[in-house]
Parts: structure tokens; sequence; C-alpha cells
């Protein structure tokens, strides 16, 4: 008799996600205080993750739909008043169904602000509507020049570019996200092509830009995984350094803090 | 000086004061209430220092330093103080607005044999001082002190639990302090009206059975009477006439301060707070504006001026003392905010000219500036008070709509959590039962597991390998009633000797006669006592026993859901030991002066002793680690983010721990948010989230853990780094190094 194979895993889809963990009290995530989920799973390898530990795909704490909503549900009194809820990871498009299936509910049964941090990948593997329950995208480009985000991510930029555009034209706000790293991303003239792109392509749904200043904080989990940390040493950027960037964004007129 | 001379006597004291019931008798909260003018905007009005008032703070600069580095800058060790003991003192006498020193200099400090002559004498030694021999020959000879008075009437059980540490603290070798007296009657009445109403209340029981309490209420008022005598000398000697009401604002904030110097030349008491005293100036502060007689930086230049003096309160203690609570606290508490109870804010402009001598003066840890929160609150002031913690890490926040249903609109807090209805009540304060260790001693039958001596006397101990949940709960409720017994018949011991020995004339000259009096007790460890039944409950904990045959370690298989994650699961066992131990408490036959029993979920910074003293918990702690602080969940283990780490706090009842229950939270900046009109958004709405959802008390710190890393190698770069522990602020180059470190080790809440 041929040995049964073993069946494969199936497809958890909508009702069971990954998760790493959550937040309650972020407030640098979105407009507010904000509930923050954490999903397991990202494609991107980027040199300063500060949740390496995020990465695996399948890994994190199984959690059905309904264990995901209860865990949000004591705070949505106040953050109905003092914020919303933002889903973050890892990279959460990675478990497309369940996510949106979240965001809707979250939306439909607390009526609460949505805002989803994602570097918009795999934003190709979902329809337009899959976006209708986000009222806020906060959108992480890590680089514009395709070659130095590859450098930096193990990745393409285009279709993190891709979501852009897509976003501009679904006419949903959006918030980006860069972080600056010295030597890796803080190339005046590449923040300039990224800023022309935002002005020339993506326009006023734009809100706002944020740049993030790297830090070392997430250090101690790549030694914990046993994983080389490349930006050992690398310091963080000057303050001048942050305004000469933010005046780059603000010379095209976009808002950068 | 100049500016006192310029004022005439000839004012009529309450001109422009709208009449009521506190016209005729004391009632200075009816006094408030009929004449404050609330304030619902913003700080734009506030003004800067004045170079006078730079100047003061600038001679005082290098005496702080020169204190910093020796432990204290002075003593007076040749007499003991009262209120007239010292010549009158000055930082600078022709630039001071409010004038007083409780020595006769700066930060001298005083001697206060009627608590413990070997306090006083352990006190100056370490700091290289020595006690004058007639003192200590009165104070050995002919005079008893309240510390030997204890000590005579312990019964050999206190000492042994005392001695073990499953009771720490017990001001028993100090002044228990916690009693606010109503300063501000002072200011509204004069000292005479005081007198007379004094006389009053004592003859009002000429006819009354002569008992016990008659007879001692009779004497203590006979005392409160010269105390208020001695208060107007003290006055005088600094040229002001306290005898009359006073006229302007300038004599309202002296008169207020004269009174609580008073207080504060004569006890030495753990926390000697100021109460409520912001909005009562306030009044007299719009007057004089109104009346064109001073101007905004002249009012704020009162103001700090005040407060510097309330920043330079010391006391002389031990080095057992400032283990226990490190970095010299006062407890100068000052409350600032609140609603009436008919629904006005009581905001003023003066909360705001308190909040901002933090700014004008720096950050300081004293005076306690504590904001009595409501959701409620101006919009403004919420921001404002959220700009001023973020700043400094100089503010507390106790929960105003929690404590109004119980004690009104004109309550104080003593020390760190107390509420009191000023000049109402006071409260024998009872530091704390180490309810960890009792969870041990429960599991060894009352065999302390760092010295293997038998403390609690006829229990058994768990015989199996691995601890069965409901024989464990079984026998920690037996040694919660065994510590209970124990721990309230020492509070009853310290507190009949305390008044005895050492009581507080001013400060109860300063309350009605008949009051009400709570029994204070408080109790440590509930995080690990908590985490420990929850392990035991939902993990497998197995018993290591040492050769003696003692529980002295333990395994645990398996994940336990922690305290301080908003899950029932553990938070519920947060609850029940609390109110347990409570029912425990309230069973107790006898408490001293009828007193009413209460406890607190406060330890200060004595988690830090508590964790020396107790061996290896079920919870997975480590013998010697210090307690979380307080009500907090256990350093790390809150894991969820300060909303889900607050809630579960506040979901522990108010009811069952009526002297407070204290939180302390330390978040970083950029968690709050980037900018700051978004932190003080935040943390706004942070705080009415844990009023709403019945929280206490928090103290709210905002820096970040590499500044206190930074201080601790550099102390001199931060000379007025203030950050909130457990109930106070403290300059943090002021604490030992282990209380630093401690305080490094707990939950920064940041989003990494």
């Amino acid at each position: 008799m041929e040995p049964i194979a073993p069946s494969p895993a199936p497809d958890p889809g909508a009702e069971v996600g990954f998760l790493h963990s959550v937040e309650t009290g972020a407030a640098v995530d979105g407009p507010g205080m904000r509930f923050v989920y954490f999903m397991n799973g990202c494609m991107f390898r980027c040199l300063y993750c500060h949740n390496p530990d995020t990465w695996k795909l399948g890994g994190g704490r199984r959690v059905s739909m309904a264990e995901a909503l209860a865990e949000i549900a004591p705070y949505a009194r106040f953050l109905k008043r003092a914020g919303g809820v933002t889903v973050s990871g890892g990279e959460p498009m990675v478990q497309a169904p369940f996510v949106g299936e979240l965001l809707r509910r979250i939306k439909a049964r607390f009526g609460l602000h949505t805002a989803l941090d994602t570097q918009g990948y795999l934003h190709a593997n979902v329809a337009d509507d899959w976006f209708d329950p986000v009222d806020l995208v906060l959108l992480d480009i890590k680089q514009f020049d395709p070659a130095k985000h590859r450098a930096l991510t193990g990745k393409d930029v285009a279709p993190s570019l891709g979501c852009a555009r897509r976003l501009a034209r679904l006419g949903k706000p959006m918030w980006l996200r860069y972080v600056l790293v010295p030597g890796w991303s803080d190339d005046a003239a590449d923040v300039a092509a990224l800023a022309d792109f935002l002005r020339d392509e993506v326009g006023p749904t734009l809100e706002r830009v944020e740049i993030l200043p790297l830090h070392h904080l997430g250090a101690f989990k790549w030694k914990e995984l046993g994983l080389p940390y490349a930006l050992d040493g690398t310091p963080p950027p000057s303050p001048e350094r942050i305004q000469a960037t933010r005046d780059i964004f603000a010379a095209r007129g976009i808002l950068a803090i | 000086m100049d500016a006192r001379l310029t004022e005439t006597a000839t004012l009529d004291p309450w001109q422009g004061f709208a009449p009521g019931d506190w016209t005729t008798r004391v009632d200075v909260r009816d006094f408030i209430q009929k004449n404050y003018t609330p304030y619902a905007g913003d700080e734009s009005f506030l003004a800067g220092p004045t170079p006078r008032t730079r100047g003061i703070w600038d001679t005082l600069t290098p005496l702080l330093k020169t204190e910093r580095e020796n432990g204290i800058l002075d003593a007076s060790t040749d007499r003991p103080a009262s209120i007239t003991s010292h010549e009158p003192g000055y930082i600078d006498r022709a630039a001071e607005i409010i004038v007083g020193l409780q020595t006769d200099a700066p930060l001298k400090r005083a001697i206060m044999p009627n608590g413990g002559l070997r306090m006083v004498e352990n006190g100056l030694n370490a700091f290289g001082f020595h006690l004058d021999p007639t003192v200590k020959e009165i104070w050995t000879k002919y005079r008893k002190d309240h510390n030997s008075g204890v000590f005579d009437v312990y019964s050999p059980d206190i000492l042994a639990a005392r001695k073990a540490g499953v009771v720490t603290g017990l001001p028993d070798a100090y002044g228990r302090g916690r009693i606010i007296g109503d300063y501000r009657r002072v200011a509204l009445y004069g000292v005479d009206f005081l007198r007379r109403q004094k006389q009053r209340e004592m003859h009002e029981l000429d006819g009354a059975v002569f008992d016990e309490a008659t007879i001692r209420l009779r004497e203590e008022l006979a005392e409160q009477w010269r105390a208020l005598g001695e208060l107007g000398e003290m006055a005088a000697s600094y040229g002001c006439d306290v005898s009359r009401p006073a006229t302007t604002a300038r004599e309202a904030i002296q008169w207020t301060y004269f009174a609580y110097l008073a207080a504060v030349k004569e006890q030495n008491g753990a926390a000697m707070s100021l109460g409520r005293v912001s909005t009562f100036l306030d009044i007299y502060i719009e007057r004089d504006l109104e009346a064109g007689r001073i101007t905004e930086d002249q009012a704020q230049e009162m103001i700090d001026d005040f407060v510097i003096k309330l920043r330079l309160v010391r006391f002389l203690r031990t080095p057992e003392y400032d283990a226990l609570f490190s970095g010299d606290p006062t407890w100068v508490t000052e409350c600032i905010g609140g609603v009436g109870e008919d629904g006005r804010p009581l905001v003023t402009k003066s909360s705001f000219r308190f909040l901002h001598t933090l700014s004008n003066l720096g950050p300081a840890p004293e005076p306690n500036l504590t904001v009595l929160w409501s959701v409620k609150l101006p919009e403004a002031f919420k921001r404002y008070a959220a700009k001023v913690s973020i700043e400094s890490c100089a503010l507390q926040y106790e929960n105003d709509d929690l404590m109004r249903p119980h004690w009104g609109d004109d309550y104080g807090i003593a020390c760190c959590v107390s509420a009191m209805r000023i000049g109402k009540q006071m409260q024998f304060f009872g530091a704390r039962a180490n309810l960890a260790k009792a969870l041990l001693y429960a599991i060894n039958g009352g065999v302390d597991e760092i010295s293997g001596e038998t403390v609690a006397e006829g229990f058994s101990p768990i015989a199996g390998d691995v601890l069965d949940y409901a024989q464990v709960v079984e026998k920690f409720e037996a040694m919660m009633g065994w510590l209970a017994a124990t721990y309230v018949k020492a509070l009853n011991c310290i507190h009949y000797m305390h008044d005895k020995y050492a009581y507080e004339r001013i400060e109860m000259a300063l309350h009605d006669r008949d009051i009400l009096r709570t029994m204070a007790c408080g109790i440590a460890g509930l995080s690990i006592a908590a985490d420990s039944l929850s392990a035991i409950k939902h993990a497998k904990v197995s018993v290591i026993r040492n050769a003696q045959g003692l529980a002295t370690d333990f395994k645990i298989d398996g994940d336990y859901p922690a305290y301080g994650n908003n899950d029932d699961r553990a938070d519920d066992l947060a609850i029940w030991v609390a109110s347990t131990f409570m029912e425990k408490i309230k069973a107790q036959p006898h408490f001293y002066r009828d007193s009413m029993p209460t406890q607190s979920i406060l330890t200060i910074t004595s988690n830090v002793v508590y964790g020396k003293k107790t061996g290896n918990t079920p919870d997975g702690r480590r013998g010697g680690t210090p307690f979380a602080p307080g009500a907090n969940p256990m350093n790390g283990r809150d894991v969820k983010g300060f909303v889900a780490a607050g809630a579960s706090v506040a979901k522990l009842p108010y009811d069952c721990a009526l002297d407070g229950i204290s939180w302390t939270a330390s978040a970083t900046p950029d968690a709050l948010g980037r900018t700051m009109a978004d932190r003080q958004a935040n943390l706004a709405a942070c705080l009415d989230a844990f009023a709403e959802a019945g929280g206490f008390h928090v103290n709210v710190n905002v820096l970040n853990r590499d500044t206190l890393l930074d201080a601790m190698e550099h102390p001199e770069k931060y000379p007025q780094l203030t950050i909130r522990v457990s109930g106070y602020a403290v300059n943090f180059i002021k604490l030992s190094r282990e209380q630093q470190m401690d305080v490094i080790s707990r939950t920064f809440h940041e989003r990494i």
C-alpha cells in the first residue's frame, strides 16, 4: 500500500491568524493612542528590523478571529476616544485574508479608526475593496533607489511604489514612514527622488511623512535569534541630518515630521 | 523686606469676600466655595521667574550641592526643636518675599528626640555630627520618647515579625506623620480666633464624664491652644502678626506657610504634607490682582518664593530610614485641581502657577505636586498638567472622581495616596505587611525561609512536592489572619505611644476637635502573591526543599497569566489577595482610638528592602530581588503595554484599599507621540481612561532609560533630574545605587 501522503496544512484563510503580540498603549503608530496587533510573518529582511522575531511565516501565537477580537474589546471605549487600532507586523498583508476580515469586523463592531502599517509589497494579492475598512495606511518605503532597497531589505522596491500609486488612486489617506539609516538611506539624492515621486505620483492623499531615525533597541533580538546584526556600530542620524531630510520633503510641499 | 513693609494692617481682611457659614465658624471649604474663581483657560497668562527669584535659587544652588555631597549640610545638635526653639533664619533677608526656615539657617537640620533619642543619635553619627550631652542626658534620665514606649510594650510575636521582615517600616522608630493641619485656617482667621475656638471646644467638655478618653482630649486641647500661641510667637520673631487674619495675598501665603513651618519645626513625621492650598490662596491673589495691588509677575513670584521654602524642608533621618524611603523625601504633598461637589472644577489660575514653579525653578521632587484628576477637569488644564509631567516627571495623579464620593471636595493627600478631609480627619500610619513573605510562611508553616526560625507559631507546612492551589489558598488565608492580628497589635502600640510621647500639637490644633481617625494598614508584594497563585493554579509549581526541609525554591512547568496584562485569570487573584487581607484586618478586635481600619497598596521605595528580606517565590522571582512597587505588575511581566497594565491596576477595588493604590508607570517620550502636542493629548487621554476605569493613582514618568544610565555615571550633569518612584518624586542622583538599579529595571513602556 502506498503510504498516505501527509495532507497539506489547511489554508488558515480568514478565520485563523498568527499573532506575534499586541500592544495596548502605542502612540506612534497612527493618530492618538493605538492598540496594535503585531502579525507574524514578513518577506523583507531589513537590516535594521527591530522585530526580527516576527519574520517567520506561520510563527507566533495561532489565534481565531474571535480571540483576536476579544483582545481589543476591553479597550474599544478608550480607543474610540483616544485613537484607534493599528495592524502592524511583521508584514500584515502576509495574512491578508485574516487581516482584512479582522479590520472589517473591528470597523463594524467597534467603529474604531483603523490603520494598516505595511510596506505594500504584497498589495497586488488583494482586491481594491480589501482596503475599504482601512482608514489610514502607514506605508513604509525603505529606499527609493532599487539597488539600495534590495541591499537593505532583500526585496524590490517596485511593488511598494505600486502600492503607493494604487492607494493614491483609491484616495486612501496615507502616512509615509521612512527609516533614516546613515549610509543606507540618508543620501539626499535618494530622498529627493522619493519626495519627487510622492509629489508627482501620489499627491494629496499623502498626509505626512514620518522620518524615523535608526535606533538599536531591537538589536538584542537579533542576538537572541543568533543572527548577525549588520548595523552594529552604525550611529543614529544626527539631528541636523534628520532636519535636512525633512527639509527635502518640505521643499516639495510635503509635511515631514 | 520692602515688599512686606508696604502692606497695611488696617485693611479689612475679609473685604470683598462673599460671606457664609465660614464667617462665624471655622469652615475653610465654605469660604473657598463661595469665593473662588474657576479658570478654564490655558497657561498663556503665566509669568517666568523674576531676577529676584533666580537670585534666591542661585544662592541655594551651592548649598544644595554641598548637601548632596555630604548627605546633610548642617545640624542643630544643641537643642531639641520646637516651634520657638530657633532664632529666625533667612536665605537672603533683603530679597525674600516669604520668610521662615525650620532652624536659623537654610538646610540646617533640627533634632526631635521625642520621636526617639536613638534615631537622633544614629542620624547625627551617620553624618559625622554628635549629640549635645545635655540633650542626651535629658532624654535618657528625665524624659521618655516614643520609640522607648513602643518597645516597652511590644510582644515577642511582633518583635519576631518585625525582625523577619514580614512586617516592615513601622513608625516605631520615626515620626508617623501623615497628618495634615489645615494650615489655611491661620491665614483666614488668624491665631487669636483659633485659640478662642480651642478654648470653647475644651469648655464644652467641662461637664462630660471624665473618662480616659475625655481627659486625654482635654490635655490635647490645652496643648493645641498653647502650640497656637507659640506659632504666634514664632511669626512675631519674623516681624509678622498672625494673631489677626491675613489681609493680602502675600500675607495669606506667609501665614499659611508659618502654620506649616510650625509643624515641620516640631515634628519629624515621615510625611509632612501641605494639603490643598493653591485654590484657597488664589482667592487672595485674585482680590489683589483685581484691586491692582499686584501684577501677575508678583503673584508668580510669591508662589515661587513659597515653593522654594517648601523645597528646603529637611529632617534628620537614619541610614535605616533612608534605605526604606530613599532620597530624603519629606512628602510636602500639595493637591491641585479636582472638581467640587457642585460640579465646578476647582482649577484656578493658581493651580497653573503652582505647576509652573517646576519650570520657573526647574524640576524638583518637593513639594509633592499631586493633580486630583477628573474627566471633568478643563481640557486646557489637563493638557498643561500633561506637559509639565512630560517635561519634569514630577507629578502624580489621583482620581478625584473616585475620592470625592468618600471624602468630599476639600480633602488633601497625606504622603503619597492617603486621602483625608482637611482639618477633619487624620490617620494612624501603619507602613505595611509583606504578603509575598506571608505566602512563603503559608507554605513553610510559619518558618522563615531565610533564617529558618519559626516566626508564626502553630502552623503546619505543606508536605507535597507539587503545590496544590486549593491547599495553598487555604493556608495562605490562615497565615494572613495571623499576620493581620500581629500587625494590628503593633499598630495599636505605636499610635498609643505616639500620642503619648510625640503628640502633633500644632497639626492637631489646626483640626476640628472631633475627627475621623483611620488605622492605615498596608500591603507589599501584591503582584508577587498574585502571580505566585496564578503560577500554582495555571502552571505546575514544584517545591525544592533545603536540608532543613524548608521550601526555598520552586520549579515552574508551563506558562501562567501574570497580573498586569488585563487578564482576569491573574487580575482576579490580585483582587482576592487585597480584599482578603483587608477582611482579615477588619476582623481584628480593637483599633486604637476607635479608628477605622483601611489599607494601602503602596510600598514607596521599600519594595527594595522587602525584596531583600524575601526568598525565592513561586512566581519565579529570585530571592533578594526587589518587589514591584505598590500595586505595580512585576517588572517586565506587563507585556501588553501601559494601557493594559493600567487596566489591571484599575480593577483593584478602592473599597478594599481606601488608603490608596499606587501605580508607577514609565514611558519613553517617543512612546507617547512624535510632537509635544501629540504627547500632551495622548497622556491626557490615558489619564482620562485610567480614571474612567476606576484607577486610583499613577506616577507618570516620561523618560528614556539611557538618561538614567547616564545620570548614574555622570550625576554632576543631572543635579535636578527628577523621577517619580512609588508615591513620591525623588532627585534621581540622591537614590542609592540599589534603588537606581531598581528603577532602571522596571518596565519602560516603549514601542520598539
